[in-house]
């Protein structure tokens, strides 16, 4: 069971970062919009794990979209953050519950998950852009940036985590 | 120093947090002030041979369209070589080339982020080197930025850090082509003296100034004109010739003299000091 979900977790990395790079990276819808589903890996990624390997996988997962899309570690700082402010952002969006043992992401509401995923997209986003544009004379810019393109990556995100999602027994 | 190991203990994940994200912001704020990111860049072998993968099954949709430009390129050269006038003084001798022409294909192409590079399939074995000069059939491109065996990355005219010398056509008035990042089929040109005559639709060519292009390389043509907010000079925005999101054969140019060139103004620097 345990070799079972690192194997389900190694091909969800190479598979994400393989569709982040040779399908959305490529759409620039409206000639800017590029939605970012490798985010998916960390909501999807169990929660019980070691910490400092999440953290450390974070990394490597916005290392490589970076070498792929040519922008040095921006993908990187910004996927090491939202791993290390997780645990956070889980005990906010599902209260006490989350500490429990045998909590699982299948058992919450809807709203819940929603709530998680837009926190996570929302905060990337920010420090995505934040170091992407570089610069504090154009705010307007960087939070207009990350309302469109968090936008497109919340509806990718959800169609393609109720696509691929674990069915209820 | 029992403390300090329980401290450290304590907060590993925040440390291991903090470790990283120095990491990624020493990267990025080096690539952002030095010229060149020598290691992180698409250029590598994993990623250039899964865009070289891909680039090969998907040129096959664009085939057609390509041909066309092609040919379009080829009537156009064929126009000027069967019209000029003293085919004689024509020498094709290599003492006499000062521009070496390498063909090369996009393997990966972006337009839509503030540092746009463009993934090339021939590299440093094929001969490039970086600070060639990169144009297509249509006009200027960009310069290569770094190369490794089989694959070169090239910083495009959409990039903020690209400064390129350019001037208007038929003048000898020069200025610097940057991007300000809004619109992909769109750039701008400073420092253009207020006193210069401007016309909407006046050609951009690239200057004489650079030793990466030859003079009179099409960039595009003049869409709206403003004078700046010092009101000294002008910033023109240049629709460009190519259409940025559709690139597919290039050439890279390598200028033979440059070496030459850039010893000669290294000295000259150190002399003057």
């Amino acid at each position: 069971m345990i070799r079972n979900s690192y194997f389900i977790n190694v091909i969800r990395f190479v598979l994400l970062i393989l569709v982040q790079v040779l399908v959305f990276n490529k759409l620039n819808f409206f000639g800017y919009i590029n939605p970012m589903v490798y985010i998916l890996f960390l909501y999807w990624y169990p929660i019980k794990e070691k910490r400092q390997l999440f953290l450390l996988l974070s990394f490597l997962l916005g290392f490589t979209v970076d070498l792929f899309s040519d922008t040095v570690a921006i993908h990187a700082a910004a996927t090491v953050t939202i791993a290390y402010l997780r645990p956070t952002i889980m005990r906010f969006c599902f209260g006490v519950n989350y500490e429990f043992q045998n909590f699982k992401l299948t058992n919450t509401t809807r709203a819940q998950q929603i709530a998680f995923l837009t926190l996570l997209i929302i905060i990337h986003h920010l420090v995505f852009f934040t170091l992407e544009i570089f610069s504090f004379a154009n705010t307007l810019l960087i939070l207009k940036k990350v309302l469109s393109i968090s936008t497109a990556t919340l509806i990718l995100c959800l169609l393609l985590s109720s696509l691929f999602s674990v069915k209820k027994e | 120093m029992q403390q300090i190991i329980n401290f450290i203990l304590r907060y590993k994940n925040f440390l291991l947090y903090l470790f990283l994200l120095t990491i990624s912001f020493a990267l990025t704020v080096h690539s952002h002030s030095y010229h060149r990111s020598k290691y992180f860049n698409s250029s590598n072998w994993l990623t250039g041979n899964i865009y070289k993968t891909t680039s090969s099954i998907t040129t096959y949709f664009g085939l057609n369209e390509e041909n066309k430009k092609l040919v379009e390129e080829n009537k156009r050269l064929h126009t000027l070589l069967f019209n000029l006038k003293k085919e004689d003084s024509m020498q094709l001798d290599t003492a006499n080339i000062n521009y070496k022409v390498i063909a090369s294909q996009v393997i990966k192409n972006s337009y839509g982020l503030p540092r746009n590079y463009i993934t090339i399939n021939k590299g440093s074995i094929n001969g490039i080197k970086p600070d060639m000069g990169v144009i297509t059939s249509n006009g200027i491109l960009g310069i290569v930025e770094n190369t490794s065996k089989n694959f070169a990355t090239v910083q495009s005219i959409l990039n903020t850090k690209s400064r390129i010398n350019a001037k208007i056509k038929n003048t000898n008035h020069y200025g610097s082509l940057v991007w300000d990042t809004k619109d992909f089929n769109t750039v701008q040109l400073v420092d253009i003296e207020r006193l210069v005559p401007l016309k909407i639709g006046d050609t951009i060519v690239t200057g004489a100034s650079s030793s990466i292009f030859p003079e009179n390389i099409p960039i595009g043509i003049i869409k709206k004109f403003d004078l700046n907010n010092s009101q000294s000079s002008y910033s023109i925005d240049i629709k460009l010739f190519n259409n940025m999101a559709a690139i597919k054969s290039i050439y890279v140019l390598d200028n033979v003299q440059r070496e030459e060139i850039i010893e000669l103004e290294a000295k000259t620097n150190n002399d003057s000091q």
